[in-house]
Parts: structure tokens; sequence; C-alpha cells
């Protein structure tokens, strides 16, 4: 399990060993999402905003 | 067999349904729709696959790659008649209605006026809904007249021209909880109840999930409000009336699971694989759907 850190509040997330580009974490702390955007190095970014069409 | 994955976020249900292809050892390759372009002109890339498995969170984005795709002959689960039908609920609507499918009573109108006429018509309180849109989102249960002025107003003065065309349904009075099933090449595999005491009941607002054993009746109408749609994989909202009359409500396409493996014991994203394999393997009946088919197939 490797950690980062949020971008929006600077706490430790962990992220899983199996983690894959694209993947969303969430902030425990802040609830912030975020995406893995590159493995090595490890790296997250904000996730985009939900846009109105999206969901099921 | 090689599968392509369409994706644009890796939620719990891709990464999922990327397990199982790991675990049984397809080949296949992540394509963030994020990152590419299509030339209109170039399919010969997209000819490696046998199949294309669709998972992207915009409704916009996955029609267009499903409609190209589609237009290629490439197989795709689902595929982009599914998506036009579920992505949209007038054409949901329709579908079910053309099936004869019992879905809540529903009335579009493009002006304000009208809309306002169109509610009354179904006596308050009634449902106003984006006719594209999902999670609950610019749901309004209108309670009074004063309150569908209002939100009328709103609507048409700060929404986008989506939000011109008003779709109004019949308020369901369920009771603390709706259903949704899961129907796979042909079969309703499991269903939850998602309860919640706000009307939204959907899981992505807090409703929360519990195993619902398949009845016949839950089954016969999730089966044939997925064949209305053109079958594939779909998962089929159902709601129960006062007087215990069940009616088909929504059919999502790009279907989210994560809440309802647990509750039911079933496998869910390995059953969709099942599906997606057989697509590729040409094996599965209800994805023989042509370019240029009726899109709400032939009227009963």
């Amino acid at each position: 399990m490797n950690k980062v850190e949020c971008i929006e509040c600077a706490a430790e997330v962990e992220v899983p060993s199996d983690a894959i580009v694209g993947e969303l974490l969430i902030c425990e702390e802040c609830d912030a999402e975020l995406e893995v955007t590159a493995l090595i190095p490890l790296t997250i970014a904000l996730a985009p905003e939900v846009e109105e069409d999206w969901g099921e | 067999m090689k599968v392509g994955v369409l994706y644009s976020r890796v939620r719990m249900e891709e990464k999922l349904l990327i397990k199982e292809l790991e675990r049984r050892g397809v080949d296949y390759d992540l394509i963030d729709v994020r990152k590419f372009f299509f030339n209109l002109e170039d399919r010969e890339n997209w000819h490696q696959y046998d199949v294309i498995l669709e998972r992207c969170v915009s409704h916009s984005r996955a029609l267009a790659s499903l409609q190209i795709l589609g237009a290629w002959g490439i197989p795709c689960v689902n595929t982009a008649q599914v998506a036009t039908i579920c992505g949209d609920k007038l054409n949901t609507n329709m579908a079910l209605l053309a099936h004869d499918v019992p879905t809540p009573i529903a009335h579009i109108a493009f002006t304000e006026e009208s809309a306002l006429d169109a509610i009354e018509s179904l006596g308050y309180p009634a449902v106003l809904k984006p006719a594209v849109g999902s999670w609950g989102r610019l749901m309004a249960k209108v309670n009074d007249r004063e309150a569908a002025e209002a939100i009328l107003e709103h609507k048409a003065t700060l929404g986008s021209y989506h939000h011109s065309i008003f779709y109004i349904q019949e308020y369901i009075d369920k009771p603390g909880e709706d259903i949704r099933s899961f129907v796979v090449d042909g079969e309703t595999i499991c269903a939850i109840t998602r309860q919640s005491e706000h009307w939204i009941t959907n899981t992505a607002r807090g409703g929360q999930s519990a195993n619902c054993p398949v009845t016949p009746e839950i089954d016969r109408l999730s089966r044939m409000a997925a064949e209305a749609v053109g079958g594939g994989m779909v998962a089929v909202d159902l709601m129960e009336t006062p007087n215990g009359r069940l009616l088909v409500n929504e059919v999502n396409y790009t279907m989210e699971f994560r809440n309802s493996i647990e509750p039911t014991g079933v496998n869910i994203p390995a059953r969709m694989i099942d599906y997606v394999l057989a697509v590729g393997e040409g094996k599965a009946t209800d994805n023989l759907v042509l370019n240029g088919a009726p899109l709400y197939g032939e009227p009963n």
C-alpha cells in the first residue's frame, strides 16, 4: 500500500498496491475525489467535476 | 479473444470487471476515452478487438463511441441502440410502452405553460426529471402549483436546452424503497431493494441496498424491460404502487453494482464478463441488433 498526499487537504491517502491509472481515490479527511494519473512515479490529480450526463 | 474496455474513470465497478478479465487470463486493453480520438476513416486498429466493453461514466461519450464502433461492425456491450434508448428517459419510456411494459404515466411538454398543464393533468405531487441525467440529479417532486411554477421558471431560465423539454411523470408513493434488478443476456440474475427515507432512493444518493428475492413478477418485468431496450446487460429500476402493482421506472445501460454484490451473493462482474466474452465469440443471441433497426422495435 503506497501513500500520497491529498491535493486538497494534504492528508495521507492510501493507494492500493494494485492501483491502475484512472482509478478513483477518496480522501478520508476531506472527501476529495482524486484520480491516479500515473503509477511511476505515483501521481494523483483532482478527479474531474461530475458533469450533467454522468452516471448510470 | 481480445477485449477493449472503454472507460473514463476507474470506479469500483471497472476494477472488479478488470480483475475478472485478468482472473480468466483474457487479453484486454484499457481505453481511456479522454486520451484518444476516432479517425472516422480508419477503423483497422479497432478490428483487433473481438468485443468492446463500454464503461464510460459520461452518456454522451459512451453513445458517440458505441455509434462509431457499432457502425464499423465491432461487437459492443452494450450496443449503441441500448445506449440510445436507456440514456434518454423519453426514449426509454417509448420503448417500454411499445413493448407493453408497465411504467409510470409520463407527459412531455415544451413550454412552461404546457408543462404546467401537463403537471395539473397528472395531479400533485408530480415528478419533473431531465430527459438525460442520472444519479437522481435535478429531479424535482412538485407538490403544488406554486412549486410547479417556480421550478418550471427556474428550468426555463437557468437550464441548458435539455431542460426545455419537460419530462413529467406521475409520482408513485412507493413504500420507502424501490427495486433494482440486474438482467444479463435475458436472465434476471439478482435484485436489490434500495431503501431511503428520501423519495429519491439511488444508492449514489445514500439509499441503502438489501437483497430482494427475484419473484416471478420481478423476473418477468425485468426481462421484458431489458428486451424492450434491446437486450444486453442492464439494471432495471422498478417501483411498487400502493396497490402492489410493479412499474418499470428506468433502465440503466452502464450499470453500477458495487452495492449489490454483497447483499445478493451474486458475482455480478463475473456474470457480466461471461456475457461480454459470449458476445465476443458471437454466441450471445441478443447482441445481434442491426444498424437501422427500428429504435423501439416493432410495435406489438
